[in-house]
């Protein structure tokens, strides 16, 4: 087929991501150098470095990007650590398989407002909860979970919502590991543990990758989570750059700032994209 | 012990373990769904009742209070609508690279990767004032929008990914019979990719329906879905745990029970066919 | 006249040469193999031909017409892929019409052509049937009556036995050949089984590297190699090559030095200028073990029985090993010394460069 009709078919997906992504960011980058609240209109003019500096210099934004480099990191470790032991534990024909599977993925399918909320107060509550009766049935005090481990709560949850999908995609990838390959490592004395070490986890490399990649996406953009259950607080402790940026925009109607953190954000997470697509995308095959 | 009954303990314990692990993982949402049949103060009972006489009335009150059905048929229209016009976008893309490729194809199949990278919080801002200066704030239209362009890359990967898999032969014979382009795609890829594109559909709504940044930050009430509607009961009616259990049960039930049936195809999905 | 003619055709991809000028002329109702190692660029050239490769240079002539620039679907030909390549979403009778049907022929032609096509290929039974549902050797089927149905100008073959199991693949061989005779159309088949090739072709197309290595029936490429890479592609077990220096040359024979003995080779059948060393190619046919005078002698490593007859693999002084067909109940023992007779009238000479610098003698 010719070159120009191929192109033609591509182009309604290109120039369309291409104008949500220009347009929306050029007007952001020229908000971010100019005065803007919303609370006070026809004062536009240039500042300059200004909403860059007030953005940087706010007391939220260090704890705001540690608290979303933390979050990311933590999830990722918690959901591919859990999902690979979890998945290559029970990588076995047993009763109900087709059940569990089902049961596992549920979390995944929680929209993250209703997540927010039944871990704040269903399970986490420190009168009613779950966890504080059970805390109290062992003789514990209970804890309040989100004024006292804010950032952890919100990592409970969120690992609760991408544990289901890495142990999915794990178990999947499982099923096509080659059965000879694991006999002959066990006619050659292999133990479980060597079985697991030397091929199973090799053989989930590829996997491993598209988890981390999928999750990034997601978790870098953690948001309905902080909003419902802590509200980015108790002070910043569990703010991240979204709920920062938001905050900004919509609350202190600081338009101008918040455009210089979405710039900063942009960049956090082209950063990340930047090796996390390139190791990535030699997985994906083309 | 023989080797048979060692076989069948590790079997059983096997089991064992992965129920618990499912159970686990499961009560939460299993704890939110018994709630929902409570009255308020078996809600918060301490120690937390397992059995008790079930009513429907939370579930009345919410429909009568909040509207459900309103921020449900929002949730659908919002879902289905972003779908299908992604899909009607990304179909012909991703068939072009698939069967097409040049010597871009793998870069601007990345590029489109890494628009899901840019964080929406970098856009907040300009969408919030052109929605409004358009007057699509509080309005399905702008959700649709959004959603489609927001689901772009990953439907178009998928796509791909899918249709990459395709024997390329099979195109060809029908080539060599005489097909045109037209004939190949209508008669021959998209009767292939059937199942393909309905779990890419799939997993294109589950992610609209959940979606929460842009219906939380867009919407107040006329357009607001479901995950907007159960925003507003995280403060004020916090305490009214019944009646939150009924809500959301309502708004994930849905979606749950959707993706129970399909849950084999969204691994493929969401990993690009790149785990099988 | 040339029915498909073939001239200067170029293939290249960004950084791979893959056709390198091919000139061919293949007359109607020819059944033609182009055989070759893999990498030959067998199957580039006939996909070329389908139209499922561009060309990026010469031109492709068929039945009289430029079809260089025609799309496959315009050019009348009907292939058979290594995979088959049935629809799975059809019927064994869909994917058998699929073509009719978009060529628009009439419901009453389609289901007239169906029914013969898989009366004379006993698909009766599985017309309703989906492709995963058959067996290996009725896919194969399904494929070949798809390509039959159409009536094409020319069937394209791409290796399609490779999938199946040897025994099936020798009866589809046969029904093949029985095909090519009942339908008279002309048929190209690629394969890399030089078996298939010698036992099909009428003419074989030996590929390598991207250029034709020879043209020719299955016996001449046997008998007449005109190269070192053609001698030892066709014919199994391969034809044995020893190196020799010492060249004498008589007034009506070449005394050629092997391990120490001379062979006495014809004059009248050399060719070309005298060169300084030669390969002397001996098919393993064309040798007999004898106790003692023979033309060189050496040390059973090996017997091979394969009932019918046997292959003795002899280690000759040079340390080189070579292969000579032995009759099937021979009392060879591992170890033993022997002596072999060299069959000179069926001996081949090439020269440093591999190409061939004898001809076949005269049949009497």
């Amino acid at each position: 087929m010719k070159r120009s009709i191929t192109r033609l078919l591509m182009a309604p997906s290109v120039i369309m991501l291409l104008v949500w992504m220009i347009i929306p960011l050029s007007m952001t980058i020229y908000f971010s150098t100019i005065r803007y609240n919303l609370l006070y209109p026809g004062q536009n003019n240039f500042v300059g470095w200004m909403n860059f500096e007030f953005f940087i210099t706010d007391p939220g934004f260090i704890p705001a990007v540690s608290n979303t480099l933390i979050l990311l990191l933590s999830v990722l470790i918690i959901t591919v650590v859990l999902g690979v032991m979890l998945s290559a534990l029970i990588d076995k024909p047993f009763f109900g398989q087709g059940i569990v599977r089902v049961l596992l993925i549920s979390p995944f399918f929680i929209m993250p407002t209703v997540n927010a909320l039944i871990w704040k107060n269903m399970m986490m509550n420190p009168v009613y909860g779950i966890f504080a009766w059970i805390s109290e049935s062992l003789g514990f005090e209970p804890i309040d979970w989100l004024s006292s481990y804010p950032l952890m709560s919100v990592i409970i949850m969120v690992s609760w919502q991408w544990l289901p999908f890495a142990i999915l995609v794990f178990v999947t990838a499982l099923q096509s590991q080659d059965t000879e390959q694991k006999e002959a490592a066990q006619m050659d004395g292999a133990t479980g543990w060597h079985i697991f070490r030397y091929l199973t986890i090799p053989h989930l490399a590829r996997p491993i990758a598209v988890v981390v990649m999928i999750e990034t996406i997601f978790l870098l953009a953690v948001f309905a989570e902080i909003f419902v259950s802590t509200g980015g607080g108790p002070g910043y402790d569990s703010t991240n750059l979204a709920y920062l940026i938001y905050n900004q925009a919509l609350l202190q109607y600081d338009v101008g700032v918040a455009s210089a953190g979405g710039l900063f954000a942009v960049l956090l997470a082209n950063i990340v994209a930047f090796f996390l697509i390139r190791a990535v995308g030699k997985n994906l095959t083309v | 012990m023989t080797l048979n009954q060692q076989r069948k303990l590790k079997t059983f314990l096997t089991g064992l373990f992965a129920w618990t692990v499912a159970l686990v993982l499961f009560f939460p949402i299993f704890w939110m769904f018994i709630t929902s049949f409570k009255t308020e103060l078996q809600a918060i009972s301490v120690p937390p009742s397992l059995f008790f006489e079930p009513t429907l009335d939370n579930f009345r009150i919410v429909q009568e209070r909040s509207d459900y059905i309103h921020h449900a048929w929002n949730s659908v229209v919002t879902s289905f609508g972003s779908t299908i016009i992604a899909l009607i976008i990304a179909i012909p893309a991703a068939y072009s690279m698939a069967f097409f490729p040049g010597k871009k194809t793998k870069d601007i199949l990345l590029w489109m990767l890494s628009t899901k990278m840019l964080p929406a919080v970098g856009v907040l801002v300009p969408i919030y004032i052109l929605c409004r200066d358009y007057g699509l704030l509080d309005s399905k239209t702008a959700l649709v929008i959004i959603f489609t362009l927001m689901n772009l890359p990953i439907i178009v990967w998928m796509l791909f990914s899918y249709f990459k898999d395709l024997p390329k032969e099979i195109l060809e014979a029908a080539r060599m019979d005489g097909a045109t382009p037209w004939d190949e795609v209508v008669k021959v890829v998209l009767p292939l990719s059937v199942g393909a594109i309905s779990s890419t559909a799939l997993l294109s709504i589950v992610l609209c329906w959940n979606e929460a940044f842009w219906s939380l930050n867009l919407t107040a009430s006329d357009a607001a879905p479901l995950t907007a509607m159960i925003a507003s009961y995280s403060s004020p009616e916090g305490l009214f745990w019944a009646k939150l259990s009924a809500a959301s049960t309502l708004a994930c039930a849905p979606i749950v029970i959707f993706g129970w049936f399909c849950q084999k195809q969204l691994v493929q999905g969401l990993t690009f066919g790149a785990v099988k | 006249m040339s029915y498909l003619a073939i001239t200067e055709l170029q293939k290249h991809y960004d950084n791979y040469h893959a056709l390198r000028g091919i000139n061919l002329s293949i007359t109607e109702g020819e059944f033609v193999v182009f055989v070759g190692p893999s990498g030959c660029g067998k199957s580039t050239l006939l996909r070329t031909i389908a139209g499922l490769e561009s060309s990026t240079g010469g031109t492709i002539e068929l039945d009289g017409r430029d079809i260089t620039e025609l799309a496959s679907s315009k050019r009348d030909l009907a292939m058979v892929f290594q995979s088959y390549a049935l629809y799975p979403h059809m019927t064994v009778a869909d994917n058998l019409s699929f073509a009719l049907r978009l060529a628009k022929v009439s419901d009453a032609e389609i289901q007239e052509k169906v029914r013969s096509v898989s009366a004379s290929l006993q698909l009766d039974a599985l017309l309703e049937r989906k492709p995963k549902e058959l067996s290996g050797g009725q896919r194969q089927r399904v494929a070949i009556g798809r390509a039959i149905v159409r009536q094409p100008k020319v069937f394209l073959f791409d290796e399609p036995l490779s999938n199946l199991d040897a025994a099936l693949r020798v009866q589809m061989r046969l029904e093949l050949a029985r095909l090519h005779k009942k339908l008279g159309t002309t048929m190209i088949y690629v394969t890399h089984d030089q078996v298939e090739a010698m036992t099909l072709a009428d003419r074989v197309v030996i590929l390598n590297a991207g250029q034709i290595e020879q043209v020719g029936t299955p016996l001449e490429l046997y008998r007449q190699p005109n190269s070192r890479f053609v001698a030892e592609f066709i014919g199994t077990p391969k034809m044995n090559l020893i190196a020799a220096n010492k060249l004498v040359r008589h007034e009506d024979s070449l005394a050629i030095d092997l391990l120490g003995q001379n062979i006495m080779f014809p004059v009248n059948r050399l060719k070309g200028p005298l060169p300084e060393s030669v390969i002397v190619g001996i098919r393993p046919e064309h040798m007999t073990l004898v106790d003692q005078g023979g033309d060189i002698s050496g040390r059973i490593e090996l017997v091979e029985h394969l009932g019918s007859e046997a292959y003795a693999h002899i280690q000759l002084s040079s340390d080189q090993t070579i292969i000579v067909k032995a009759p099937a109940r021979s009392e060879l023992k591992d170890g033993q010394e022997v002596s072999i007779n060299i069959d000179v009238s069926e001996v081949i000479l090439f020269n440093e460069s591999d190409r061939v610098i004898s001809v076949i003698p005269e049949e009497a």
